[in-house]
C-alpha cells in the first residue's frame, strides 16, 4: 500500500471522462431542441404568408388543390366544435373518476383496478380510438360520420389525462380541511362539492386545458370518424365535418404548392392554438405553484 | 368507523354511485374497446383467402380479398424500436442535463422547453418531416451508404429520403419528451443521501451520477422507454405522411421500403370497402394489443419501482 | 497518514444565509475531536466545511481558509474532489449503496481510484471490514445487498467504505445518533483503535460520548436565533467537561448532565 501525502490530484483519465460525459449531455440537450427551432421556424416561415383574413374566413369549397387562396375556416369552427362536445363528454367522467379514485375508492380492488387501467388508456393509440368509434358509433349501430363521432374518439383520449391531472390536484386538497368540514357535521359529498373541488379547481383546469391542448391536434382519430370535407358544416351532429389537423393532413397530402402552402398556415394555426393553451395552463400553474409564494 | 357514519348520511349516496359508475364507464370503454374491434374485424378476416398473420400483401377490396399483417408489423416493430434505440439515449441525456448539470435556476425552464416537443401535433411533424427531413437526410443517408454499407441496415443498391431511418427519426423526436419527463422525475428523485456518499468517496459528477442516480433511476427509464415504444407504435399521422407504403419486409432501412399498422390505416382509409374496413379494423386491434402489453409491462416496472423506493425509504 | 487541518476565519452560507462565522481551530492528527452544541448552531455545516462536502448544496459557498498540513484545501488550483478522496466522511444516518453488495461498498471507493487486482481488492476489503469491527457478521456474506445489514452493521459498512480509501482525515457527523447503545459502543470502540492511523472529527450530542472517545472537545454555539453560529471554545476534552473557561459552556454541559 502506498502511503499517500497531502491531497492527491484525481488522474486524468477520469478527470476527462468527467468532462467527456458533461459535453456529451449538453449535446443531447442541444439535439433535443434542434429538431423544435427547426419546426417552430419553418412553420413560422412558410406559415405566414396565408395567415391572412381570407384564410381564417373561407373555406375550401369550390377551390382546388391548383387554386390560390381558400382557408381553413370550416376547420377551425368544426375543431372548435369537436373539441368543446369532447370536453363535455371527458371532463365529467374523468373528474368523477378522480373523486371516486381519491375520496371513495380507498384502495380497494376496484379502484386498483380502474387506477392501472387509467393509465394503460393513457397508452392507447390515437387511430386504435378512432377505430373503436368507427366499429361501434358508425359501423354497428350506423350512425354517420360527424363531428360528434370525432368527439366521442377525443374524448376517449382526454379521459384518463383528466383523470391523472385531477386525481394529482385532489391528493394536495389537505386532510384539514376535509376534517374540519367534517366536524361541523356536513356530510362528505357536499364536502367534496363545497370544499374540496373549489380548493382543487385551478389545478383541474389546467389539468382539463392540457388534455385539450394534446387532442386539439389529434389527426387519427378524426381521420376515421368525421372523414374530409371542405365545406363548412355548423352541425356536428350531421355529416362529414372538417378539423383544423385534419385539414392540414388533407392539404400536405395534394402535390400543389398552394396547397402545402395552405397546409403550412394550418399548421401554423394549430400550433399557435396548441401552445396557447399549454402556455396559459403553463402560467396557471406557476403562478398558483407554493414556490412562487415563498 | 368515520367511514360508516359518513355512507349512512344523506345525499351521499347519489354521490358515491355517480363516481364509482364513472370508474365503471373508463373500464367498460377499455373493454368495449377489444370488443367492438373484433366484432367488425371477424367478417373481414373471413372473407380473406390468406392467413392474416403472416401474409404480406394487402388488397382486402380485391373481389378475393388477400391481406396480412405480417409486413405492417414488421415495419411497425423496426420503426418504433430504431426510434426507441434513437431517442432513449438522448433523452436520458437531456433528463441528466435538467437534473444534474444545467444551473439550477434554468433547470426548470429548460425542462418546458423540452416538454414543448410534446406539445407540437403530430400533424406537424409529418409536415415538417415530408417537407424538410426527407430531402434533408438524403445527403446523410447516402454517407452511412457509401462508408457503412457492409453493415446489413445501411445496405442496399438503392438509397432515398423517404426511409424507415426518416420515419425513425421523426418518431424518435416525437418519443424523446417522453422518455426525458419521466427519466428526469427519476433522476431527481434519487436520495441525496447515496449521492452524497459518493461525492464524500471523492467521486467526480459522472461517477457519482454512475454509482448512485443511475441504479436507483434504471427501472424508471426502463418503463419511460417501453411507454415511449408503445408510443412509437401507435403514431399514425407523421409517419403516415413519410413512409412510401409498400407491403415487403426489409431491413434496408434506408432504401425506398417501410410501412406501419397505423400508416396504413391512414392511408388506406379512403378508399375502403366494407372488407378493406373490417381488414383495416383487424390490422388495428393487433395494434391495439401490442400497445397494450406494451403499456401494461411499463406500468408494471413502474409499480415495482414504487415498491422498491418504499422499502428503501 | 494522519494531517493536521488547520482552520482560520471560516464562514459558510447558504445562499444569502450565513451559518456560521469566524471559526478558527487546530485539529490535532491521531486524535479524537469531538464537536458539541445545541442544534442549529452549525456543527454540520462546519464538518462538511472541511471536506469541501458543503458546496455541493445549490447555492451554498465558503470563505475562510482551511488547510490540510501545508495545504489550501480552497485554493483555486485544488479539486474539491481529490480533497473529499483525501478526507473521508460518514453521514448521520447510515447510506451504503442500495444497489450493491456489501463487498462493492466497501470496494466502490476503491474501483475510483484505478485498477487493483482481485486479490488486493479482497485484501483491502478484508483489513477495511476488520477494522470497522464487521468482518466476522458479514464474511460469509459478502455478495448480499448491503441494505439487508442492519442500521448499526450499515454504518459501520460506511465505515469500513470510508478507511478503504486510506483518507488522512474521517469526518463523523452524528454517527451513532440512528444506532442502538450496542452499536453505540461498538462504533466507540472502533472510534479509538482508528485514531492510531486518523485524525477523526465527530460530532455529537451525547455529552458522555464526546467525554469517552474525545481528546478536544470544541463547543458551537448561537449568539441568538437567526445569527450565524460561532466556536465558544476548545480545549482538552478533560478541561471543558470539568472546567471551561466560558459560562456558555458549563451551562449548556452541566444543563444536559443535571
Ligand atoms: N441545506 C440547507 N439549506 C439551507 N440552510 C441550511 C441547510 N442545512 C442547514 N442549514 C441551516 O444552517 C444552520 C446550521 O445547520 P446545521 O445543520 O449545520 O446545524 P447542526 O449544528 O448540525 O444542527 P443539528 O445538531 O441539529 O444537526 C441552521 O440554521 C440551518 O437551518
Ligand atoms: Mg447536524
Amino acid at each position: 500500500m502506498t502511503v499517500q501525502t497531502g491531497i492527491q490530484p484525481i488522474s486524468s483519465a477520469r478527470r476527462a471522462k468527467d468532462r467527456l460525459v458533461q459535453v456529451l449531455v449538453y449535446l443531447a440537450f442541444a439535439l433535443a431542441v434542434i429538431p423544435l427551432l427547426s419546426v417552430l421556424w419553418l412553420v413560422v416561415k412558410n406559415g405566414i404568408g396565408r395567415l391572412d383574413m381570407e384564410f381564417l374566413t373561407h373555406s375550401m369549397r369550390n377551390i382546388g388543390a391548383r387554386d390560390a387562396g381558400g382557408g381553413a375556416y370550416h376547420a377551425i369552427i368544426g375543431t372548435l366544435e369537436q373539441v368543446l362536445l369532447a370536453s363535455l363528454i371527458a371532463v365529467p367522467i374523468g373528474l368523477l373518476t378522480a373523486v371516486y379514485l381519491v375520496e371513495y375508492g380507498e384502495g380497494g380492488r376496484l379502484s386498483r383496478t380502474i387506477s392501472f387501467f387509467v393509465d394503460v388508456m393513457t397508452g392507447v393509440p390515437s387511430v386504435v380510438s378512432g377505430l373503436f368509434v368507427l366499429a361501434f358509433w358508425i359501423l354497428v349501430l350506423g350512425m354517420p360520420f360527424s363531428g360528434f363521432a370525432g368527439a366521442l374518439a377525443l374524448s376517449i383520449l382526454m379521459m384518463p389525462v383528466v383523470v391523472r391531472s385531477a386525481e394529482e390536484m385532489l391528493r394536495l386538497v389537505p386532510r384539514e380541511l376535509r376534517e374540519a368540514s367534517y366536524a361541523l357535521g356536513v356530510p362528505k359529498w357536499r364536502t367534496i362539492v363545497k370544499v374540496v373541488l373549489p380548493t382543487a379547481f385551478t389545478g383541474i383546469v389546467t389539468g382539463v386545458m392540457l388534455a385539450v391542448a394534446r387532442v386539439a391536434g389529434e389527426t387519427a382519430p378524426l381521420l376515421l370518424t368525421v372523414f374530409v370535407t371542405d365545406s363548412i358544416n355548423n352541425d356536428p351532429f350531421n355529416g362529414p365535418q372538417m378539423g383544423l389537423p385534419l385539414y392540414v393532413f388533407d392539404q400536405a397530402g395534394r402535390p400543389t404548392d398552394t396547397a402545402v402552402d395552405r397546409a403550412w398556415t394550418g399548421a401554423l394555426t394549430l400550433i399557435l392554438i396548441v401552445m396557447l393553451l399549454n402556455l396559459v395552463a403553463r402560467l396557471i400553474t406557476w403562478w398558483r405553484s407554493p414556490a412562487r409564494r415563498r | 368507523m368515520r367511514r360508516s357514519a359518513f355512507r349512512r348520511s344523506r345525499g351521499d349516496g347519489p354521490f358515491r354511485f355517480a363516481s364509482t359508475g364513472a370508474g365503471i364507464v373508463l373500464l367498460a370503454i377499455m373493454a368495449a374497446i377489444g370488443v367492438f374491434l373484433v366484432v367488425k374485424a371477424v367478417p373481414a378476416l373471413q372473407a380473406n383467402t390468406s392467413h392474416f398473420l403472416t401474409e404480406l400483401t394487402w388488397q382486402p377490396n380485391a373481389t378475393e380479398p388477400v391481406f396480412g399483417i405480417g409486413a405492417l408489423a414488421f415495419g411497425t416493430v423496426l420503426s418504433s424500436l430504431l426510434a426507441l434505440v434513437i431517442a432513449t439515449p438522448v433523452a436520458v441525456g437531456v433528463a441528466l442535463f435538467i437534473s444534474h448539470y444545467a444551473p439550477r435556476r434554468l433547470a426548470s425552464a429548460l425542462g418546458y422547453v423540452v416538454d414543448l416537443l410534446a406539445a407540437v401535433p403530430s400533424v406537424v411533424y409529418g409536415l415538417w418531416g415530408v417537407t424538410f427531413l426527407v430531402p434533408f437526410m438524403l445527403g446523410p443517408s447516402k454517407f452511412l451508404n457509401d462508408y457503412l454499407g457492409w453493415i446489413p441496415l445501411f445496405g442496399g443498391d438503392t438509397v432515398v429520403g423517404r426511409s424507415m431511418l426518416t420515419a425513425s427519426l421523426v418518431l424518435a423526436i416525437m418519443i424523446l419528451p417522453i422518455i426525458a419527463a419521466i427519466s428526469r422525475e427519476v433522476f431527481l428523485q434519487a436520495p441525496k443521501m447515496q449521492e452524497e456518499a459518493a461525492l464524500a468517496l471523492g467521486a467526480t459528477r459522472w461517477e457519482m451520477i454512475r454509482m448512485s442516480v443511475l441504479p436507483f433511476g434504471r427501472p424508471g427509464v426502463i418503463s419511460a422507454a417501453m411507454l415511449g415504444l408503445g408510443r412509437a407504435m401507435g403514431e399514425t399521422i407523421a409517419v403516415a405522411l413519410i413512409f412510401p407504403a409498400t407491403f415487403n419486409i426489409s431491413f434496408k432501412i434506408l432504401g425506398p421500403y417501410g410501412n406501419s399498422i397505423a400508416a396504413n390505416i391512414a392511408n388506406g382509409f379512403g378508399e375502403a370497402t366494407e372488407v378493406g374496413r373490417g381488414a383495416l379494423i383487424a390490422s388495428g386491434l393487433i395494434l391495439f394489443l401490442i400497445t397494450l402489453l406494451v403499456n401494461m409491462a411499463a406500468r408494471f416496472v413502474i409499480a415495482r419501482r414504487k415498491e422498491y423506493a418504499r422499502a428503501a425509504a | 497518514m494522519a494531517k493536521q487541518i488547520e482552520v482560520a476565519g471560516l464562514d459558510a452560507y447558504y445562499g444569502t444565509h450565513k451559518a456560521i462565522e469566524g471559526i478558527s481551530m487546530t485539529i490535532e492528527p491521531r486524535s479524537v475531536t469531538a464537536f458539541i452544541g445545541p442544534s442549529g448552531c452549525g456543527k454540520s455545516t462546519f464538518l462538511r466545511t472541511l471536506n469541501r462536502m458543503h458546496e455541493v448544496i445549490p447555492g451554498a459557498r465558503v470563505e475562510g481558509k482551511v488547510r490540510l498540513e501545508d495545504q489550501d484545501l480552497y485554493g483555486a488550483d485544488v479539486d474539491p474532489v481529490s480533497v473529499r478522496r483525501t478526507i473521508g466522511m460518514v453521514f448521520q444516518r447510515p447510506n451504503p449503496f442500495p444497489t450493491m453488495s456489501i463487498f462493492d461498498n466497501v470496494a466502490a471507493g476503491l474501483r475510483l481510484n484505478g485498477r487493483h487486482s482481485r486479490s488486493q481488492l479482497d485484501g483491502i476489503v478484508e483489513e477495511s471490514l476488520k477494522g470497522a469491527n464487521l468482518w466476522n457478521e458479514v464474511k460469509d456474506r459478502l455478495n448480499k445487498p448491503g441494505a439487508g445489514l442492519s442500521g448499526g452493521q450499515q454504518q459501520r459498512l460506511c465505515i469500513a467504505r470510508a478507511i478503504a480509501v486510506r483518507p488522512q482525515v474521517l469526518l463523523m457527523d452524528e454517527p451513532c445518533s440512528a444506532l442502538d447503545p450496542i452499536s453505540t459502543l461498538a462504533i466507540e470502540d472502533l472510534i479509538s483503535q482508528l485514531k492510531q492511523d486518523y485524525t477523526i472529527v465527530i460530532v455529537t450530542h451525547n455529552m458522555q460520548q464526546a467525554a469517552r472517545v474525545s481528546d478536544k472537545t470544541a463547543f458551537f454555539n448561537l449568539a441568538a436565533q437567526g445569527q450565524p453560529g460561532k466556536l465558544v471554545e476548545m480545549d482538552e476534552t478533560s478541561k471543558i467537561f470539568t472546567n471551561p473557561a466560558e459560562k456558555a459552556t458549563e451551562d449548556y454541559i452541566t444543563g444536559r448532565f443535571g
